[in-house]
């Protein structure tokens, strides 16, 4: 299919981006990567009238090290998200996602910003940087400002962000020494998207007990899900794979995911409570090679 | 092309195509790459209704729209039909309009066409149509279809069935009266979607001399050429046909659709080029789709596993409309049932069925898959059943190369085969002893694992002749004209293989030529695993007649015996006096010089049109391991090895790849393709976003081998190969899995493979107490 005809406007700063926003209003959308956008329009999803292309701008690019947060350019490729040796050395569990989203060509064109602003309830980032509990830079008119993970997801495709703001950076907390962070999915074996997937942030004490467990599931529901249950049945104890198990067991608690023509409710509530428990069993995992 | 390799060992060798470095570097011309003056743009408006009455259709705001040229509906080409031979006795053939008139039978019909300027306003144009509907009750599954009750799909016949069909041989009555044991068995093929990299699309012009040309991506240019001049009542010998490069067809690229028909007829009646390219989500619900048959089977067994008797009933879904090759596949089972396996006790009826779904029709393999996977399950089944070693019951029952030519139980003749030899290397190379070990040990720890085999025939070639020219051009050079056009296969470089074979020259003095009917002589196409048996055959014996001809020449300008000729590098030689050589070119002068023998005809060219009334059956053995993940149901194929015997191997490079193909489609069938559509006849797996097809990243490591029995029937001694990877490897994949689910007391869930069908099975088997392994 074709998209029906829009307008092309670039960009050459945030505030340029902002002030072309409110200028158009609801009928402009703003262009990263492309890769949700770009489809959709093709099958008429969506039919913005007019485009402001990000690309145009310098600045959002790149991992970088702010004290003990790790700030990552919303235009950040997701390639590049995984080969960053710092992404790599700090959030292994963020190089996991990074890695298994789409394909190759994707992964070199798609953004972390875009996928975070687009919020697909399919989508890999807003799972484990919820994990991490990342918050999300804002910049609407003037001046920014920064929510958390646990607070941006709102709906299906529907986020904490204004009409008129810009994502401008991913911001993650250095996770404190003893800790691990891990990612595991199940694909869907047509889209690539979420079936269900899982982000464990573990931090080990040396005692071997859970000092903090942040875990986060996919597919469960219009955005990411905190497994609470399964994060307090972790605090102050031993992590040993009774423990853990019996931790992930209430995984899918207070979920109640729809099925599709691939897998059913049932299954993806099941394979929650499984891929919760590789996820946390791989972040300890990590947290004791650390 | 240059290679290494002396001209007469050309048959046989791995050389790579010469066709690619064009289409890889994106050079290549496709329908879409067409490009006319004054082109016109057909778009369509498409039902998402699968049955429903068409109440109004208000057009008024499409035609009002600037650069929008026609709009047409129904009424406005009530004339024009999908012409359809009978292919079955009594079988029915309801009206196949070019645009839905009264009633939409499928999801995917056009309602309305639009004429633009360009691609996008046709688009718009089609979107501003409005149609009302008064939606109808809907028919989904053939088997449902034929229950009391079930809604009409298809409201002009009295029932949903379009023919039944029988075969009988032998005496299955006395055979299942005398049986010690009967297997019975249901299975259902999943519908799967061919899925071409290059969607569907044609280009048409009509000619100031009233001619017609059309480019068209299609798998058999005369055919559609004929059917093309029928639906329009257009003279055939003023219509020329071009297929360019074509981007995959697997079967669905074979019929006449209707946009074709529009596409010519509207462009007649502008004067104008028309271009018609499919967008992937029309051609998801357009194009032919293959498979969903479901299969009801009693094997009659001695208790020693002799196979005494066959009965098979296949309910195949055709679909709302019927193509001309629609009512084809379901035929398959009639010569296929039995298999490797000497039964000749046997009944088939295939029960035919008309469905509220896109048509189905021949699709990579086109009934063989269904086939083979029917019998080598009931074999599997059988065997368990009666606790003998499945391979130990292949061997008792299999026919021994001994009885070749074999008639079966069906009254078709295999003609060459030594199952036990293909059996036997796939063994070898699997080293299937250690695997069951593997998968003892594995199951000893609790884990899902099992191997499968299957041991299969199929048929391929047939469909009536194939045309085949060779041509020595006046400076000596060749030119072969094919009637079996490429659309991906390596027709430029298996086929100049063998001629540079035959002929003593090497492969760039060979010329392919191929999907233009102004060029190319009558011919058929390419489907059904048909190029080399019937194109490579009947270009052989063209050029054995050049050959025959050319020797007289060249006898008569050395003043020799013909006899005393012999073929010699480039042309000819005398025979004990090699430097006494005559080349082509100087044959070739002679020819066209008026200096040939007396009473013979000038030039040097043959043409042959082959039919050798009979198919040629390949054989194989695939042997699959895998392992399902206990806790999800994930499925992983952890080794899939692949014999196959072709006969005769012109090209091993192309046959392994042929294979791999199919492999890659097969394993789509077994582990997770399948198109679905909801209670209320939508299509839910309409896009590449729902609907599983594997991807290179998918795919396992292939181990393939081969054996060679060479087809005493072919001049070749060749037997297509084509469709081996969809008929052999998904019953060994099934095989495999109901191996692997053996312990939990599972004996049949029908294929694809997904995790979370696994395991749901597996959750299942695990509640009933008795199942623990």
């Amino acid at each position: 299919m074709f998209p029906a005809s829009f307008g092309y406007v670039a960009a050459h700063s945030v505030e340029e981006a902002v002030q072309l926003l409110t200028k158009h209003g609801e009928d402009a959308k703003l262009l990263a990567g492309g890769h949700s956008l770009i489809p959709a329009m093709k099958l008429r999803l969506a039919s913005p009238r007019t485009l402001i292309d990000l690309a145009t701008v310098p600045g959002l690019r790149g991992v970088r090290m702010d004290g003990n947060t790790l700030a990552i350019g919303a235009l950040t490729v997701y390639a590049d998200v995984a080969s960053s040796e710092l992404v790599q050395k700090h959030l292994p569990g963020l190089v996991d996602a990074a890695s298994v989203i789409g394909d190759v060509q994707v992964r070199n064109r798609g953004t972390i910003g875009g996928s975070i602003a687009h919020a697909d309830p399919g989508a890999d980032f807003p799972v484990i940087l919820t994990a991490l509990n990342a918050s999300f830079v804002l910049q609407p008119r003037s001046g920014s400002r920064t929510v958390a993970a646990d607070d941006f997801f709102i709906d299906f495709y529907t986020t904490a962000m204004a009409a008129n703001e810009v994502l401008t950076e991913i911001r993650v907390p250095l996770p404190m020494a003893g800790s691990g962070t891990a990612y595991v999915k199940l694909p869907h074996p047509a889209s690539g998207y979420v079936v269900v997937s899982a982000g464990a942030l573990i931090t080990r004490q040396p005692s071997g007990s859970c000092a903090l467990a942040r875990v986060a599931l996919g597919g469960l529901g219009s955005g990411p899900v905190r497994a609470v249950a399964t994060e307090t049945e972790l605090q102050g104890k031993p992590l040993t794979p009774e423990v853990i198990a019996a931790a992930a067991a209430r995984a899918a608690e207070e979920t109640d995911p729809e099925g599709d023509t691939y897998a059913s409710a049932e299954y993806k509530r099941h394979v929650a409570i499984v891929y919760t428990r590789r996820a946390i069993e791989a972040a300890v995992q990590r947290a004791s090679a650390s | 092309m240059t290679t290494d390799h002396t001209p007469t060992g050309l048959i046989g060798a791995s050389i790579r195509r010469v066709e690619d470095p064009v289409l890889v570097a994106g050079k290549g011309c496709y329908v879409d790459d067409i490009q006319l003056p004054g082109m016109l743009y057909l778009a369509f408006l498409r039902t998402t209704y699968p049955h429903a009455k068409i109440i109004s259709i208000n057009t008024n705001a499409a035609k009002a729209m600037a650069g929008v040229l026609a709009v047409v509906t129904g009424e406005d080409v009530k004339q024009l039909n999908i012409p359809v031979a009978p292919m079955v006795q009594d079988q029915k053939i309801p009206p196949h309009p070019l645009l839905a008139r009264g009633a939409v039978h499928e999801a995917g019909v056009a309602v309305a066409a639009v004429v633009a300027q360009s691609r996008a306003l046709a688009q718009d144009a089609a979107g501003a149509i409005e149609v009302e509907y008064e939606a109808l009750p809907s028919v989904i599954d053939a088997e449902k279809a034929l229950e009391p009750g079930a809604p009409l799909a298809r409201e002009e016949l009295n029932s949903n069935i379009c023919y039944v069909a029988t075969k009988k041989g032998g005496d299955v009555d006395t055979a299942f009266a005398q049986a010690e044991h009967i297997c019975r068995m249901h299975i259902a093929s999943p519908r799967q979607v061919a899925l071409a990299i290059e969607p569907r699309g044609i280009v048409v012009k009509p000619e100031p001399t009233g001619d017609l040309t059309v480019w068209l991506s299609t798998q058999a240019p005369h055919r559609v050429r004929g059917d093309l001049a029928t639906a329009l009542g257009f003279p055939e010998h003023k219509i020329r046909v071009i297929a360019p490069d074509v981007g995959g067809g697997f079967g669905s690229k074979g019929p006449l659709y209707r946009e074709y028909v529009l596409a010519c007829h509207l462009a007649l009646k502008l004067g104008r080029p028309i271009k018609w390219i499919a967008t992937r989500s029309e051609d998801f619900v357009t194009t032919i789709q293959g498979r969903d048959q479901a299969m009801t089977s009693e094997l009659a067994l001695k208790k020693d596993g002799t196979i005494l008797g066959l009965k098979v009933r296949v309910v195949a879904n055709l679909g709302a409309y019927l193509y001309s090759s629609t009512a084809g596949p379901p035929q398959r089972m009639m010569g296929m049932a039995p298999g490797s396996y000497q039964i000749q006790n046997c009944h088939v009826e295939v029960v035919a069925v008309f469905t509220n779904t896109t048509p189905t029709g021949p699709y990579r393999g086109a009934g063989r898959p269904e086939s083979v996977l029917n019998i080598e399950r009931l074999i599997d089944k059988a065997a368990k059943e009666l606790g003998l070693d499945r391979l130990a019951m292949r061997r008792k029952n299999f026919i021994r190369p001994e009885q070749f030519p074999y008639k079966t139980g069906v009254g078709v003749e295999y003609d060459s085969g030594d199952y036990e030899k293909s059996l036997a290397e796939a063994m070898r190379l699997s080293d299937y002893d250690k695997l069951i070990r593997e998968r003892d040990a594995a199951r000893g720890r609790g884990e899902l694992v099992g191997v499968g085999v299957s041991t299969f025939v199929e048929p391929s070639g047939g469909a009536g002749f194939e045309s085949g020219t060779v041509r020595v051009e006046r400076t000596g050079e060749i030119t072969v004209l094919t009637g079996s056009s490429s659309h991906g296969q390596g027709h430029e470089t298996s086929y100049a293989q063998v001629i540079a074979d035959k002929m003593h020259v090497s492969m760039d003095h060979v010329a392919i030529r191929h999907g233009d009917t102004l060029a190319i002589q009558q011919g058929v196409g390419t489907f059904g695993s048909r190029s080399m048996v019937m194109g490579g055959g009947s270009m052989t014996l063209a050029a054995e007649r050049v050959i025959q001809k050319a020797r007289r020449i060249a006898a008569h300008l050395v003043e020799a015996a013909p006899e005393d000729m012999m073929q010699a590098d480039g042309g000819f030689a005398v025979a004990g006096v090699p430097e006494k050589k005559v080349t082509w070119r100087q044959i070739a002068a002679a020819a066209y010089g008026g200096r040939v023998p007396p009473g013979m005809e000038p030039g040097l060219q043959e043409t042959v049109f082959f039919d050798p009334r009979r198919e040629a059956w390949g054989f194989g053995a695939h042997v699959a391991m895998v392992r399902i993940d206990r806790e999800t149901g994930k499925p992983t194929i952890e080794k899939l090895v692949l014999v196959d015997d072709c006969g005769v191997i012109i090209n091993p490079m192309i046959v392994e790849g042929q294979v791999h193909g199919g492999v890659a489609q097969g394993l789509g069938e077994a582990l997770r393709e399948q198109m679905l559509f909801g209670e209320e006849g939508q299509a839910l797996t309409g896009t590449l976003m729902n609907y599983a097809v594997m991807r290179a990243g998918d795919m396992p490591h292939l181990t393939v081998g081969e054996t060679i029995t060479p087809n005493p029937f072919n001049p070749l001694g060749v037997k297509g190969v084509g469709e081996a990877g969809t008929n052999g490897a998904p019953p060994a994949v099934a095989n495999a899995m109901m191996d692997a689910l053996a312990p939990l007391g599972i004996d049949h869930i029908d294929m694809p493979y997904t995790a979370p069908k696994l395991w749901e099975a597996i959750r299942q088997a695990e509640r009933r107490p008795a199942a623990r392994s």
